[in-house]
């Protein structure tokens, strides 16, 4: 038998029908996720054509996007404040009421980001195949699953048939060696492999994060890895399920429980690549060489070590205008650098041990005059066990805002947006222009280098703070 | 959809490489619950002034853009989020093509689904048409043959379902509804 990538084992699981040069694959959806702003289009399609939703078992509802992070309006029976992002949630309880989909609505316990309740609940489990109208839908890939990002047409496809028709694309393997140092995290990690094989180095393929260095990583930490693969390109990464994944998911609602956990186990451990298989490309990273990471420029690939400078590129046109949006020179130092904002939320950093990491930092500090310091969890249960654990607390004495959960900031959909003008050192996903507000200047970088900067006011090593 | 066989039509040049789709349409305007009327919203930032005003020098701004129907961009044209506001967005305000040398995945895919044509080239005809906007081409899909002004055809990749589907008028969903046997026998054996 021929040595499979774990890929490859996950995808010819759920071929319902091969490709063909002239057809593409037929491929099953376990587990669609579905929010706010991507559906409403795909329900009215439904509604037109007379369909249903195929397996309303295998479908699940929730709002982030557009979603107030205020508390009064989630719970005080204060109106949303954006009539826009209201109607749009209005409509999605709409459409699941009508269809029949579960949804974890506004005042539910449950709610959160997407990509953070699903593998919350246990719903994301190793050898699933997981979409959603959400590009950041990669982050699921960190259990083994095969997870991506689908456009609104096919959100529609998969409500009616619970299938998509897909290419089998191409595998690229990212092997990490060694260990990340200390005060260096997994976002600084995968920042560096985006700025390492660029936000196109992916296109076209699956990545499978391997080796030591991913090994040692907890679940959050590869949540964090996966969550960024699209910034690369790539639309879904995949971690192979270990004991780390294993005693992750036992035990929470959604996974098998009983008799079941222990064949599920049994059989997610085949779910690895073999020995020999081989991948269309490989990239080696070490991971003892990455440092604390910040972007300075208008795509994550623009990124460099905190300690670092911005590049210098003459005579590359589009580098030098987005190093004028940022407001920029070539060759000045990030470190010292003068912030107005943080975010400290997303679904790429905002579970539990993001936060325990920026409470480390806040911890017996303020935030500098003159700083905004908003930290969104990423799950109403997140909330719960920061609040319960004294979280919330380090960071509302340090002068931070503590909201309910959301996408909020990341891009500003719900009215969390950033000035104009105004440097924001977010712990997000994408620092494109206008992301999280209309001129406003992202640099992106982990929890621990987003809470420095708010207690310094400044761009700062987060290894001053953590050793 | 209508099928499309012919795309004949001047270019419009935005040589920035990495347009992300939040350029393409910024967050603010996807709390809609349509897919009608968003080319107004589209490049909104880089189109207008913060008081709402077009930006003359923005090039989709200036009388010659008017009418074109081909978009040749930069390097990896729409990366970033899923939103298909953002092909919606370009056909809404008139595009039917887009050109590159890459074209980001679930963008292409998204464009692919709506008759915006994903065009991909080489990179000498890209530099050969981001160095003369303005220029027509006509896209011939039954060929899948860029035609340059001076005659010279360039092939181009297109997967061939969608190609069939984009000439046919063919509808995916209607497709995919018609496998619902082997969908069927697909649930009954993975259980």
């Amino acid at each position: 038998m021929t040595a499979k990538t774990l890929f490859q084992k996950v995808w010819e699981r759920h071929e319902v029908v091969p490709e063909t040069p002239d057809t593409p694959a037929v491929l099953y959806i376990d587990l669609h996720l579905t929010h706010e702003v991507t559906s409403p289009q795909a329900f009215s399609v439904l509604r037109e054509r007379g369909l249903k939703v195929r397996r309303l078992d295998r479908t699940l509802a929730t709002m982030d996007h557009s979603t107030p992070t205020d508390t009064a309006q989630i719970f005080g029976g204060v109106p949303i404040a954006l009539d826009s992002a209201a109607r749009q949630i209005r409509q999605l309880e709409r459409n699941c009421a009508e269809f029949g989909v579960e949804l974890i609505g506004l005042q539910d316990g449950r709610r959160g980001i997407v990509h953070i309740i699903g593998p919350e609940l246990g719903a994301t489990q190793p050898g699933k195949t997981i979409v959603c109208g959400d590009s950041h839908t990669s982050t699921h890939g960190a259990f083994g699953a095969l997870a991506f990002g689908i456009g609104t047409t096919e959100v529609g496809y998969v409500l009616a048939t619970q299938c998509l028709l897909q290419r089998r694309p191409k595998t690229l393997a990212i092997e990490v060696a060694g260990r990340l140092g200390p005060g260096v995290t997994a976002k600084d990690l995968v920042l560096a492999i985006v700025g390492r094989i660029g936000v196109n180095g992916g296109t076209g393929h699956v990545i499978e994060y391997r080796g030591p260095a991913i090994e040692a990583l907890s679940m959050d930490e590869r949540m964090t890895i996966c969550n960024m693969t699209i910034e690369a390109g790539a639309r879904a990464g995949m971690v192979a399920p270990d004991e780390t994944t294993f005693a992750y998911l036992k035990g929470r609602p959604r996974a098998p429980q009983g008799d079941a956990w222990e064949t599920s186990v049994a059989d997610w451990r085949h779910l690895r690549s073999d020995a020999g298989a081989v991948f269309d490309r490989t990239v080696h990273i070490d991971a003892g060489s990455v440092e604390p990471m910040i972007t300075y420029g208008t795509n994550p690939g623009m990124v460099a070590p905190v300690s670092g400078r911005v590049p210098e590129r003459p005579g590359d046109a589009v580098f030098a205008k987005s190093l004028a949006y940022m407001g920029l020179q070539p060759g000045e130092s990030l470190r010292d650098k003068p912030v107005q904002v943080v975010f400290i939320g997303s679904c790429t950093n905002a579970r539990l041990s993001d936060l325990e990491l920026a409470a480390k930092v806040f911890a017996g500090r303020k935030v500098a005059p003159g700083v905004r310091a908003l930290v969104v969890p990423g799950s109403q249960q997140i909330k719960r066990e920061a609040e319960a654990r004294g979280l919330a607390q380090v960071f509302l004495d340090a002068g931070a805002e503590w909201r309910e959960s959301g996408c909020s900031m990341c891009l500003g959909m719900n009215g969390d947006t950033v000035d104009k003008g105004s440097y924001c050192v977010s712990t997000s996903n994408r620092n494109f222009e206008g992301r999280q507000g209309a001129g406003a200047r992202t640099l992106l970088a982990s929890p621990a280098t987003a809470a420095a900067a708010a207690v310094r006011g400044r761009i700062t090593d987060p290894r001053e703070f953590i050793h | 959809m209508d099928p499309i066989t012919v795309i004949r039509s001047r270019t419009v040049v935005m040589p920035s490489t990495n347009i992300d789709t939040d350029q393409i349409i910024p967050a603010r305007f996807l709390t809609t619950t349509t897919r009608e009327g968003l080319g107004a919203a589209l490049f909104a930032d880089w189109r207008y002034d913060p008081a709402g005003a077009p930006r003359p020098d923005f090039v989709l701004n200036r009388p010659e853009a008017r009418g074109c129907g081909i978009l040749v961009a930069g390097r990896n044209i729409g990366c970033g989020s899923s939103r298909e506001h953002a092909p919606w967005a370009l056909l809404d305000f008139g595009f039917r093509a887009v050109v590159s040398t890459e074209i980001a995945d679930i963008f292409r895919n998204n464009s692919l689904k709506n008759g915006l044509l994903p065009v991909v080239v080489d990179e000498t005809t890209h530099d050969w048409l981001l160095s003369h906007p303005g220029v027509e081409l006509t896209i011939d899909l039954p060929s899948t043959t860029l035609r340059l002004p001076d005659g010279r055809e360039i092939e181009f990749p297109i997967e061939a379902f969608s190609r069939y589907c984009l000439m046919n008028g063919v509808d995916e969903l209607g497709y995919l509804l018609g496998q619902s046997a082997a969908i069927e026998a697909y649930e009954r054996r993975a259980g």
